[in-house]
């Protein structure tokens, strides 16, 4: 291919550069290291402090929800990972609940303590991800590198589970695809056991940092109402003095057998969330040890079903799909042409790591969603820098973006 | 009599489907099943018109006239504590009746319930901004917009969110292809290199089958890829290339090809 000149010029239509006040216009991003993707702030400065800030978004859009239209539902499944990769198995489960409730189909309960597994997992992963990025931001390197060692950890379960680190696609709709390996619950205790030390050693690096406090008190706070105007969910929410977690009030799976405690805070600010999502990672282990108890009391009980018997959407257990021509058939149309769920529509809210995870389906009956609106927390958390940014200085939209905890898979979709 | 596809949607279609079979239906309910639902019917009903409402999946659905919108959510957050607008967005069913269906799903956190409000536009008609009642509303009707083209009155600041500033065209209706439609084929094109560049460059290649049907296994021909099989040695003199080295590399032994065996049937 021959070699053409490049004309990129830079677009700045948006912003005039010649003003007769003190005012600067900084372009913050796209490619930043502390905008955790690819977020462009145009920010409006009066010597540090922000007057006027606009994110913009939309580096990353993929078009999702025209892919999903173009999809049949059980494909579609891979592709919610790359909404929230930091914990992929909360978008697959979104999605698989939402076509669950729209089929009307109850999950055996062996399935649903892995599915509870699998999310806690994967908010403890997006939490110490949440830590350890937001850390080294304000310059905490050594709970970096402590974070992200146990997220590691994590995530060789989850290779072990599904063989992704990432994207895991580990949910199917109607159960899951495979029961967890034999050293799964082994490595999760042991796991576990250390974590109240680990986490205890984060706090002793933190909460009694004078840098860390300077950055993190008082800065960026939310009010009650600013919260809910801008639809935040989650440890965004709850730092703002809702205690409104979907777990809690909206069970779903087996959340209203767990004994938890949704952790909330009324300062609204950075240093409230922070401590929102350290006390969050101790009850998902409190979540999980009580998981694990369910898992061997399925074991005990004989319950081995890890799919729904629906045989118009699922496909039959793969001994069956062998040894049986109608399962075989069956098979056959669910892959090659999908399932057909019923006719309407259904909004179905998750408590993903990072809010309130929304997939709404409108089915028209055929093997195509006719329209599907993923709804995803960092949308909005990234929305309300418009309002929060202004007042702050430059340092604090670095902590403030931290603490939003925004993934650009999930913002633009 | 065959069935009536919409021509104008080119979204991918069942390519088989029984003429006998009727879809099922979602189950629905009567509002008066939920008596917090029944009770926020109610007060919607006294003040607005209500067209249509029933309970699905757990959650209310309300029908009402597209004038009455701010009224109703404004309603809904002061006397009924829907605090939050989770999400808005549209539906489009052009092709069915030359119309939009716009929801509002809101949340009340002291009822624990939520509701969908939903009404329909005509093509071309703009919504009324909820954005002084909910500030999320600023967002996702300008993601409605950039996605549907439709607009908002009222909004602060209507312009595209996903898509660049100067895209044409709006991704989610039903007749814009997948793939992109002409313009965005030469979107990058056009902006990076020029359009005198488009002879040389060609457009942007947005079949996502393209890797199946075309030869990506040689390399050198990157972006003059051939259907498989073809034979592309017809005039060319075989010509081989060594990739290491005369003088050898450190610790790397040189390739003896006549020693080493080339497998040529990848299914071995």
């Amino acid at each position: 291919m021959a070699q053409v000149k490049n004309r990129l010029t830079p677009f700045f239509e948006n912003i005039t550069f010649d003003r007769d006040d003190n005012e600067l216009v900084l372009n913050f991003g796209p490619q930043h290291p502390s905008a955790h993707g690819q977020l462009r702030l145009m920010l409006h400065l009066q010597q540090e402090q922000i007057v006027k800030a606009h994110p913009d978004v939309g580096y990353l859009h993929r078009g999702m929800e025209k892919m999903a239209e173009n999809m049949i539902y059980n494909e579609f499944m891979p592709t919610t990972d790359r909404m929230d990769y930091i914990a992929s198995s909360s978008n697959n489960y979104g999605f698989a609940l939402a076509v669950e409730k729209l089929i009307g189909l109850e999950v055996p309960r062996r399935a649903k303590v892995i599915r509870m597994l699998l999310l806690e997992i994967n908010r403890l992963m997006s939490h110490l991800f949440w830590l350890a990025t937001t850390a080294l931001d304000i310059g905490a390197m050594t709970v970096f590198l402590f974070a992200f060692r146990e997220r590691e950890y994590l995530m060789d379960i989850i290779e072990g589970y599904c063989g992704a680190r990432l994207t895991h696609a580990a949910i199917r709709i109607g159960g899951v695809p495979l029961d967890i390996q034999d050293s799964f619950l082994h490595q999760l205790r042991v796991f576990l056991n250390k974590l109240p030390q680990n986490i205890k050693d984060y706090e002793d690096l933190l909460d009694s940092n004078r840098i860390w406090l300077m950055r993190m008190e008082e800065v960026g706070t939310i009010s009650t109402e600013m919260a809910l105007s801008w639809a935040c969910t989650g440890p965004m929410l709850r730092a703002s003095g809702v205690a409104w977690d979907i777990r809690k009030e909206e069970p779903y799976e087996l959340y209203d057998e767990v004994e938890f405690n949704v952790p909330f805070s009324d300062k609204g600010d950075n240093f409230a969330r922070y401590r929102v999502y350290m006390e969050e990672m101790r009850e998902s282990a409190k979540i999980l040890y009580q998981c694990m108890e369910m898992y061997e009391q399925c074991e005990k009980d004989g319950q081995t079903e890890l799919m729904a018997h629906a045989p118009k959407y699922i496909s039959a257990p793969k001994l069956d799909i062998m040894t049986q021509n109608y399962s075989l058939m069956q098979h056959f149309v669910l892959v090659t042409q999908g399932m057909r769920p019923p006719v309407g529509e259904v909004y179905v809210a998750t408590e993903s790591p990072k809010g309130e995870l929304g997939f709404y389906i409108n089915s028209q009956g055929g093997p195509y969603p006719y329209r599907l609106k993923l709804r995803a927390p960092s949308f909005w958390h990234t929305g309300i820098l418009t309002d929060l940014l202004p007042g702050h200085y430059i340092p604090d939209v670095v902590s403030i973006i931290g603490t939003t905890n925004i993934v650009f898979g999930e913002v633009d979709r | 009599m065959r069935a009536y596809k919409p021509k104008d949607n080119v979204q991918a279609k069942a390519y088989y489907t029984d003429r006998f079979y009727v879809a099922p239906q979602v189950p629905k309910s009567a509002v008066d099943t939920d008596a917090v639902f029944a009770a926020d019917l109610e007060a919607i009903k006294a003040k607005f018109e209500v067209k249509d409402a029933y309970i699905q999946v757990e959650q209310m659905v309300v029908y009402i006239n597209a004038h009455d919108i701010y009224g109703v959510l404004e309603l809904m957050r002061d006397e009924l504590a829907y605090t939050q607008l989770s999400e808005m967005s549209a539906i489009d069913w052009l092709a069915k009746d030359n119309t939009f269906e716009i929801f509002y799903q809101m949340l009340s956190m002291t009822k624990r319930k939520r509701i969908r409000v939903k009404y329909f536009i005509e093509n071309g008609q703009a919504v009324d901004s909820v954005e002084k009642l909910f500030r999320s509303a600023d967002w996702a009707e300008r993601e409605m917009f950039d996605m549907f083209g439709i607009e908002a009155n009222n909004h602060p600041f209507m312009k595209r969110i996903l898509m660049p500033y100067d895209w044409q065209g709006h991704p989610l209706l039903k007749t814009y292809p997948l793939e992109g439609d002409e313009f965005a084929a030469w979107y990058e094109v056009d902006k990076i290199y020029g359009k005198e560049a488009r002879d040389i460059i060609g457009p942007e290649l947005r079949d996502t089958a393209r890797v199946d049907r075309y030869d990506s296994e040689r390399f050198s021909r990157l972006g003059f890829e051939v259907p498989k099989g073809t034979e592309i040695t017809g005039n060319e003199e075989p010509h081989v290339e060594s990739y290491q080295e005369e003088g050898g590399v450190f610790m790397v032994t040189k390739l003896d090809k006549e020693s080493s065996k080339v497998i040529d049937d990848p299914q071995r």
